[in-house]
């Protein structure tokens, strides 16, 4: 019954698969340290940010693609990417007058209002966001409102040309251009991306929001988050990302980088769902992500949620140091695959303090032909006393082609550590959705309820707005998965 | 007639286990099905309301004018059948609510009615919950995750009154019940009953007939009804055991 049914299979629709048709400012393909000069140049950058995209470019000359993932995909040819590209007319906008109306529509069709009516009206939306289209940031909104507390809330670009004192201080602090194939690349070609800093003593009023929007054929999207919380700061940060349906694979290599001073909080939210390909894993976006944070000093805690249902091929691992003593650091990811999407995901929780927890709740659904795996390193260094860890790894089976795995890895340098990993796999029983629609709930809504159900404690997580959604996408992305 | 059973046939793994039922209900009426392990008891409650795991090759099933073989699980459901499970599912992170309210509307739906006003659906649970005293803790919890197995049962009842079915079939609900549990889950059976709906009560002990009154009861075996009579036909089962029935269609 569940085999006929994934037999004639239907890719659920991905409604985010439009294209905008606007003019792009394009660099001509292939990577050399002309595009590399080419890109700082557009962006108006100092000696010093050309000296680190250069250095980091000859690093990664030196690397080879990494293969030790799960995944198997045809390597993205480096020279047939197109390294910058940037919705016309790049000039600076001052007003929603000046916004190109293809790309207010392009806003309006992912569901985000960059019009601040609700402000003006009166009502104040609870969200501010920056919107970074190919490979720059088009608008960020609240600026002003944030700036009134001493946040930062910005385009990279800017925070290069604005902050650099903290741009300096901060980047690559937590994730080097020597981390790893990927990171080099991303610190050599870079773009765009946000940049956050909550000062001292500033609880963040709102959610700040990125949203990442690949819509350039033959582009590649390389930017980076910098988020920084200092003393007895917290912000919650949301971060979105669609692109359209294209035939080819296109490669984004983003890299975001968090630090928490004492008794700082930073609560980072992602819903993935860029292009996954079609039902024969046609096209599709390679999401090659270094995401990590430090809790650089004690107290403090940095808490990665993810829901994962886009993307041909996923590598990616949220991770936390928890240098500081008492400092926490918490991974609630969902990862759906389904049809032929590949997903290595999970987290790396280094240990390097006193007192130091650390919460792993992985949830994997894998359906159709793909392949899910959960990779995560729990490690305890030696002086790390009593050092905390729980791992939870749930699997969850629609259907008899698709794979699901585990590879956990524990390093315990140090006796007083306390670690406990639970892992369970399971498949969705014909008798649970049997039970659903004896109650009168189709298949389609009794899948949606249950797959929910399994992922409960991590969408939990989710700010309010982002579960909703979050709910949304887990039910479209397993449309016709199951019988 | 709401229910009306004719020579049915069913099978599993090519292993025929229905050898021919006929049975008729009318609406207000309780009918109980009885007989031995084996004899086909669950396979009937799970032909009617559609696992697919069971083959119907001969025979009719018409409720309430509609060819029942022909719907799906779930229309069958939205046309009023209602299965208490024998063995209640449990479906974790999924609260009794959510799920009964997803339930409600999706029968509204293919009604063409719109989904249940907040308020009404909060005045329905309340009163329902009373019904079968089932905790209100109960009803935030994931469905049946774990729930003993008396409380499994109420559930089931409580569900059906959420529901509120035109033909409901309990399969073996007493099973597991302790005897406090036995009396709330058969008080909210009579209290649901009226002269619209109709219940089926599969058992194989007499006890739970002590609670609620059949008006027919039916012994099946091997496959058939091989004996209809009143509900003094339960308690003469009770006394003499199946193996009176045995004697008396010389198998």
């Amino acid at each position: 019954m569940a085999n006929e049914i994934l037999a004639e299979q239907i890719s659920s629709e991905y409604k985010y698969g439009f294209v905008t048709d606007i003019e792009a400012d394009n660099a001509p393909k292939g990577l050399n340290e002309d595009i590399i000069r080419f890109i700082s140049k557009k962006k108006n950058e100092p000696q010093w940010m050309l000296e680190y995209r250069l250095k980091a470019f000859k690093y990664w000359l030196t690397l080879e693609e990494p293969n030790w993932a799960h995944v198997s995909y045809i390597k993205p040819n480096f020279q047939d990417i197109i390294y910058y590209s940037a919705p016309k007319p790049k000039v600076q906008l001052n007003s929603l007058d000046e916004v190109d109306p293809e790309l207010l529509k392009t806003f309006e069709k992912l569901g985000i209002s960059i019009e601040e009516q609700k402000r003006l009206s009166g009502v104040e939306s609870r969200i501010a966001v920056d919107i970074v289209m190919d490979s720059v940031s088009v608008k960020t909104t609240f600026k002003e409102t944030l700036s009134e507390k001493g946040i930062i809330f910005c385009s990279f670009g800017e925070a290069v040309q604005e902050h650099p004192e903290l741009v300096k201080k901060y980047m690559g602090s937590v994730v080097p251009y020597t981390d790893n194939f990927y990171a080099a690349l991303n610190s050599a070609v870079f773009t765009d991306g946000s940049f956050c800093y909550i000062p001292k003593g500033v609880r963040c009023p709102m959610e700040l929001s990125t949203y990442f929007r690949i819509n350039a054929s033959g582009t590649g999207q390389f930017e980076r988050t910098l988020i920084v919380a200092d003393e007895d700061a917290y912000v919650s940060y949301l971060e979105g990302c669609t692109a359209p349906m294209r035939d080819e694979n296109q490669l984004h290599a983003a890299v975001v980088e968090i630090v928490t001073h004492k008794n700082a909080e930073v609560k980072y939210s992602t819903v993935q769902n860029w292009y996954p390909g079609d039902k024969n894993g046609k096209g599709g976006i390679f999401n090659f992500v270094t995401k990590r944070g430090v809790c650089l000093e004690d107290n403090s805690k940095i808490s990665w949620t993810q829901v994962e249902t886009g993307s041909a091929v996923t590598w990616k691992y949220p991770s936390v140091i928890l240098k500081g003593d008492n400092s926490i650091g918490e991974f609630y990811s969902v990862a759906l695959t389904n049809n032929h999407q590949q997903a290595d995901t999970g987290t790396k929780m280094i240990h390097l303090g006193k007192n130091t927890r650390s919460t792993i709740i992985s949830k994997g659904i894998s359906a159709g032909f793909s392949n899910n795996s959960y990779r995560g390193l729990v490690r305890i260094a030696k002086g790390a006393s009593n050092a905390r860890n729980f791992s939870q790894c749930d699997s969850l089976l629609m259907g008899d082609k698709c794979g699901a795995h585990t590879f956990p890895y524990i390093e315990i340098k140090d006796k007083s550590a306390i670690v406990e990993h639970e892992a369970t796999t399971s498949k969705i029983g014909e008798d649970q959705l049997f039970y659903c629609k004896q109650r009168g709930i189709d298949n389609e809504k009794a899948i949606g309820l249950i797959v929910n159900g399994y992922c409960k404690e991590v969408l939990n997580k989710l700010p309010m707005e982002f579960a909703v959604e979050a709910q949304k996408l887990l039910s479209v992305s397993l449309e016709g998965s199951v019988g | 007639m709401m229910l009306s059973i004719k020579n049915l046939h069913a099978s599993i793994g090519g292993k025929e286990i229905l050898k021919g039922i006929n049975l008729e209900i009318k609406a207000g009426e309780v009918h109980a099905i009885m007989g031995p392990n084996g004899s086909g008891k669950s396979t009937l409650s799970s032909v009617l309301a559609g696992r697919e795991d069971y083959e119907v090759t001969e025979g009719s099933v018409i409720f309430n004018g509609k060819n029942l073989l022909e719907l799906s699980p779930e229309d069958r459901a939205r046309e009023g059948l209602f299965l208490a499970f024998q063995y209640p599912i449990e479906i974790p992170g999924v609260s009794n609510v959510n799920f009964l309210k997803t339930a409600i509307n999706e029968i509204r739906a293919y009604k063409g009615l719109e989904p249940m006003e907040a308020k009404d659906f909060l005045a329905r649970l309340k009163e329902k919950q009373k019904l079968v005293e089932l905790d209100g803790k109960l009803a935030n919890r994931s469905v049946n995750e774990g729930f003993s197995g008396g409380e499994k049962k109420r559930n089931e009842i409580f569900q059906m009154a959420m529901l509120d079915p035109c033909l409901s079939i309990l399969d073996e609900t007493d099973s597991g019940l302790d005897i406090d549990a036995l009396r709330i889950v058969a008080g909210g059976v009579n209290k649901l009953k009226s002269k619209d709906n109709a219940t089926i009560v599969i058992t194989h002990y007499q006890r739970l007939l002590d609670y609620i009154v059949p008006d027919v009861v039916h012994v099946l075996f091997n496959g058939k009804i091989v004996k209809t009579g009143s509900k003094e036909l339960a308690l003469e089962l009770e006394e003499k055991g199946y193996d009176f029935i045995k004697e008396e269609i010389g198998a």
